[in-house]
């Protein structure tokens, strides 16, 4: 089994005498209500999906972060994960070597974090380094500007794990993956996460990545998105829809991924394996513009990025795949790399003109979207209009 | 307001050399340095404090794959 990353899988997640312990004292402990990111990231260090992080980064780690993409202790990293004060916080009333409350968004207790570092966040450089932006319509800006202007780094320790409304069927941690895969007798485990609906070019994808791994975990995040992405519920549909009908049970699982998407391509991508990894996968697709946004990062950067490592470092194997779609010369799907065909020969469709044909209704051609998927896309676009 | 900090006193060279390792790296003080060296040890000394807890994790291994059960992946 992989190794998890930095060695060992972390876990935050504290029990017994401890847990009341804690739970007792936040009562006069300050307070910080989590946003919807925060708390992802509360429950994926808790569970070690963040490994070897065991809170939320102090200085030293952030500064490695955005200046090296290593943690201080050269490990690869490449996405800070810090928690901010919230607008108009007296950032004064959390002191250094105190613990804070970390409620989730309905004000439940959910953490303690040991504050071990406070410093002012310097959002811009941050933007620049991790964002490549500092431009107000990167999504990634935006939360950067919707948040306070201190970081507050430290351990911490779960005394209650989030309670989530949705997906609780494919909810798995790191350590129920790492189970699974071990009983299914999988060795090597191939991951696959799109935000957008997953059309045949994704299928082919995934299932050329299956030729040469055991078992392939479909692993669509399910966090928070950009309000124009195509809604977690839809998305896990159309998976469960291609899952019936298109893929080999015994080597294919889903689980859902909890993270909030920060739309940093590049940088997002080595996150993205990092984090897989820890779920004990071996390999990870990254496709074309990877976690990417608008025009802000180049087609490969994200698949470019892996190369600033040495060989090792990440331990898992990014899988890194062209432009696909099928092919009428030889009625197959095919990619960049292996079609000899003249682009009218190659079926593709723009995302502008595929949303374009589910909203009035159209089914995409058969060659693009399995019929089972268009109709839920149609159905999911015809709500939203109705909306 | 109570001081949340105190002074550690190390030999000189070793913070010197301390001071040569630390350069281009991401720490920005021999301070920043010693005090990660040392909180990861400490949670190193914690894992092993507990780890008498995480060996009987036999019954944690049946839970998770009770969990897998339920869920219908096994």
């Amino acid at each position: 089994m992989i190794a998890p990353h930095g060695g060992r899988l972390i876990n935050r997640i504290v029990t017994g005498a401890e847990r009341d312990r804690l739970i007792d004292a936040a009562s006069s402990m300050p307070k910080i209500r989590l946003n919807a990111r925060e708390t992802a990231d509360v429950d994926m260090i808790g569970n070690g999906a963040m490994s070897p992080l065991q809170g939320f980064m102090n200085q030293a780690d952030y500064n490695a972060v955005l200046d090296q993409k290593r943690l201080a202790s050269g490990l690869p990293w490449a996405i800070p994960i810090v928690l901010a004060t919230k607008d108009g916080d007296d950032a004064s009333k959390y002191e250094e070597g105190k613990d804070v409350a970390l409620e989730d968004e309905n004000g439940q207790l959910t953490a303690i974090l040991h504050l071990e570092s406070k410093w002012q966040a310097d959002k811009t450089r941050e933007a620049k380094a991790v964002l490549l932006t500092d431009e107000d319509a990167h999504p990634g800006v935006q939360y950067l500007n919707s948040i306070g202007d201190w970081y507050l780094g430290g351990r911490i320790s779960v005394v209650n794990r989030i309670a989530y409304d949705k997906f609780n069927q494919y909810r798995l941690d790191p350590v129920d993956t790492r189970v699974l895969f071990d009983k299914k007798g999988w060795k090597t485990v191939v991951a696959f996460q799109t935000r957008n609906p997953i059309h045949r070019a994704h299928e082919y994808l995934t299932k050329c990545a299956l030729e040469i791994c055991d078992g392939l975990l479909i692993h669509p995040l399910v966090g928070e998105t950009k309000s124009d992405d195509i809604p977690a519920d839809t998305r896990v549909k159309c998976y469960e829809a291609l899952m019936e009908k298109y893929y080999p049970a015994d080597r294919v699982v889903m689980s859902v991924y909890p993270q909030a998407m920060r739309y940093a391509g590049p940088r997002e991508a080595i996150l993205h394996a990092i984090v897989r990894k820890n779920y004990g996968v071996t390999h990870f697709i990254v496709g074309r513009d990877h976690a990417g946004v608008g025009s802000y990062y180049g087609t490969y950067d994200a698949q470019n990025i892996f190369n600033e490592y040495e060989d090792g470092e990440m331990d898992i194997t990014p899988l890194m795949f062209e432009h696909s779609f099928f092919c009428k010369e030889t009625g197959g799907m095919a990619s960049s790399k292996t079609s000899a065909s003249d682009k009218e020969m190659r079926v593709f469709l723009s995302g502008t003109k595929v949303r374009e044909m589910l909203t009035n209704g159209e089914v995409p051609p058969a060659e693009f979207t399995r019929p089972e998927v268009a109709k839920i896309l149609i159905e999911a676009m015809q709500q939203k209009v109705e909306a | 307001m109570k001081e949340t900090k105190v002074t550690v006193k190390i030999p000189r060279p070793l913070y010197r050399k301390i001071q040569m390792v630390i350069e281009e790296s991401g720490f920005s003080s021999p301070t920043d340095f010693i005090v990660f060296v040392l909180r990861d040890l400490v949670g190193e000394a914690e894992l092993h404090l507990s780890k008498g807890k995480e060996e009987a994790s036999a019954s944690d291994l049946d839970a998770v794959k009770h969990k897998l059960k339920n869920l219908g992946y096994l």
